[in-house]
């Protein structure tokens, strides 16, 4: 009996990861044969992170229940770390891989580091006051970095919050970050490959915790909280395990993707971008891993699709400038007609028909996946 | 020596004296029963005891431990462990997965164990598994161990909750109303599952509960309550036919 359950488990995780590879040579052969255009093919690293935050922020969310509105915020730590390191390293460190493997696991220790900061104080509360604080926090990180400006030279590191000249540096030290602006001249390291390895990396820490001890202790809390606390679970020690790994995760994403710009601001990573993420997990389903990937997928890729969609129809006609204008109110329309759809209750039982072989296996899914 | 000790337990809510100079004395395998009418304080109690509430005065030993204002966690790892009023599972996690959280403080290895699977992870899950569905055979669960608890009957998530409880190893077990809402016959079940546990792991048990059935069927002493304050103590025949008990809370 044991060994049944496992396997239902591992192959479930086996499909998901599954699905990454094979979408994964489907591109690359769309790539080789010239059927996905450049604009698209310049959206994948995109999609990819938006994927590692939507994974990232399903932890917290779904998993742990508690809702989050500063994600960005976390992965802007990330980037900005992970940035400011490559752009030190550039001349030090040579080898790409290790350079940027390196940015990319220091990234996430900082946005980790900083989801137990924050996580410690502010997961005491709960439901709305904690939406509310996380959502600020985000802010704060987002406009502390932006007047930020830092340089390096032979004698280390300056900081400084007022401008480029009074960091004092020697005359051959380089500005990293410059407040508003941001940083610039970044190696861009990230590529299409490296995102689905991060994402397979995503998904295989995300699932193997939530099917571990710690899992189900992370999931006994949302499930109940006074019953959790009286069979013995150190809730506040679990809710902070599953802020900062979904933190760090997001960092991680941060990381790779400032990597594929040359030059990025910090107001990039604002409210927005964190609804943006929640909305993914939304749609695809509070807890479900499989759903917030192609949630995040679809709706990334959706508006770029429509513009090429729309441009393509209304090329020569006058209306031309409305209808590609529009482009925005069709994707919000879409949006709203997927929520609606996706948790109708006749579409469920439709689902639940066609699927009916693995209707079993869909209520197992809802603790595991 | 009595395994819980409880002297001039009291507890206020505003200017309301919710439990007041409550006395308690449960040898070790006892099967304890605490009744009296609804508003009584008999739930307070079992917060009181349970960590929930911190007591305004008073004094909890458990096994010649002071536990008196512990937390929660605290008073569950020294050895208490209950059921709710108003069930209170993991619904959303399977039921042997409801189990092994139960078990959560038995068996241990890190995040990064479980992370990576090293063969720890694997050792301690099959341990885990395996103690997990002994437990619920004896509550005739193992055939719906992968049934999310929330669809499980009423009756059986009466059961699993005692499963979980007992999960965590505890020394006293604490029924809130464990025949609450359930048929004559699934009260007479419950009656023998009672019995057995307390035979089978040796454990002593304090109860709510206002089926008189059940109470006089498996109680061997019984404190009841009455406006917070212990009305009556005693073996449980004795007890009810006191005419206090009987004016207070039976009727004539």
């Amino acid at each position: 009996m044991k060994k049944l359950t496992l396997n239902k488990q591992t192959k479930s995780n086996l499909i998901t990861y599954g699905i990454i590879v094979i979408a994964y040579f489907v591109i690359q052969i769309m790539i080789a044969t010239h059927t996905m255009s450049y604009h698209m093919q310049g959206m994948l690293v995109t999609v990819c992170s938006y994927i590692i935050l939507a994974v990232s922020l399903n932890l917290t969310v779904g998993i742990l229940g508690e809702l989050s509105l500063g994600h960005a915020g976390f992965m802007c730590v990330g980037a900005f770390v992970g940035a400011s390191f490559s752009i030190c390293m550039k001349g030090i460190i040579t080898f790409t891989p290790l350079r940027f493997f390196l940015a990319l696991l220091i990234g996430a220790l900082a946005a980790g580091i900083v989801g137990i900061l924050i996580g410690t104080p502010v997961l005491r509360l709960k439901g709305d006051y904690l939406a509310i604080v996380t959502l600020a926090f985000g802010e704060i990180i987002k406009n502390v970095i932006n007047v930020i400006y830092m340089g390096i030279d032979k004698n280390g590191l300056h900081f400084s919050t007022k401008d480029t000249v009074s960091l004092g540096m020697e005359e051959d030290g380089i500005a990293v970050i410059k407040g508003a602006q941001g940083v610039t001249g970044m190696p861009q390291d990230s590529n299409f490959t490296i995102g689905i390895i991060l994402i397979l990396l995503t998904l295989y820490i995300v699932l193997h915790l939530i099917q571990s001890r710690d899992g189900r202790a992370i999931m006994s809390i949302r499930d109940n909280q006074i019953a959790a606390e009286s069979v013995g679970i150190h809730v506040s020690k679990y809710k902070l395990l599953a802020f900062s790994i979904s933190a760090a995760l997001a960092g991680m994403a941060g990381v790779f993707y400032i990597h594929s710009f040359d030059n990025m601001s910090s107001s990039v990573f604002d409210y927005n971008l964190s609804i943006s993420i929640l909305v993914f997990v939304v749609l695809g389903g509070i807890g479900s891993i499989r759903g917030s990937i192609i949630a995040a997928t679809v709706l990334t890729i959706l508006p770029e699709l429509l513009r090429e969609i729309l441009y393509s129809i209304s090329k020569d006609s006058n209306v031309s400038q409305v209808i590609t204008n529009s482009r925005m109110l069709i994707y919000s329309i879409i949006l709203i007609v997927m929520m609606i759809f996706n948790w109708s209750p006749e579409v469920k039982e439709w689902t639940g028909k066609f699927f009916g072989k693995f209707k079993k296996n869909k209520s197992g899914k809802k603790e595991v996946a | 020596m009595a395994l819980l000790e409880v002297q001039n337990l009291g507890i206020s809510f505003g200017g309301l004296r919710a439990v007041d100079d409550f006395n308690l004395k449960i040898e070790k395998g006892q099967l304890y029963g605490l009744i009296g009418p609804n508003g009584a304080g008999k739930t307070t109690v079992f917060n009181l005891l349970t960590g929930v509430y911190k007591p305004g005065m008073g004094i909890i030993k458990l096994d010649d431990q002071d536990i008196t204002s512990k937390k929660n966690i605290e008073i569950n790892e020294a050895g208490i462990a209950r059921t709710f009023q108003n069930i209170r599972l993991f619904k959303e996690l399977s039921v042997i997965d409801n189990v092994k959280v139960g078990l959560h403080n038995q068996y241990h290895y890190s995040t990064v164990t479980g992370i990576l699977r090293l063969p720890k992870y694997k050792k301690i899950e099959k341990e885990m598994e395996e103690k997990a569905l002994s437990l619920l055979e004896v509550f005739d669960l193992d055939k719906e161990k992968d049934t999310l608890a929330s669809n499980l009957p009423y009756g059986k998530q009466r059961k699993l909750e005692i499963a979980r409880a007992l999960a965590t190893n505890p020394k006293l077990l604490l029924l809130d109303e464990p025949a609450a809402g359930m048929n004559p016959n699934e009260t007479k079940e419950l009656m023998d599952t009672i019995r057995f546990v307390r035979d089978k792991f040796e454990m002593t048990i304090l109860l709510i509960e206002h089926d008189m059935k059940l109470v006089s069927g498996i109680c061997e002493r019984l404190t009841v309550l009455n406006f917070g304050r212990v009305l009556c103590e005693g073996p449980t025949s004795e007890v009810l036919n006191n005419p206090e008990v009987i004016k207070a809370y039976l009727g004539e």
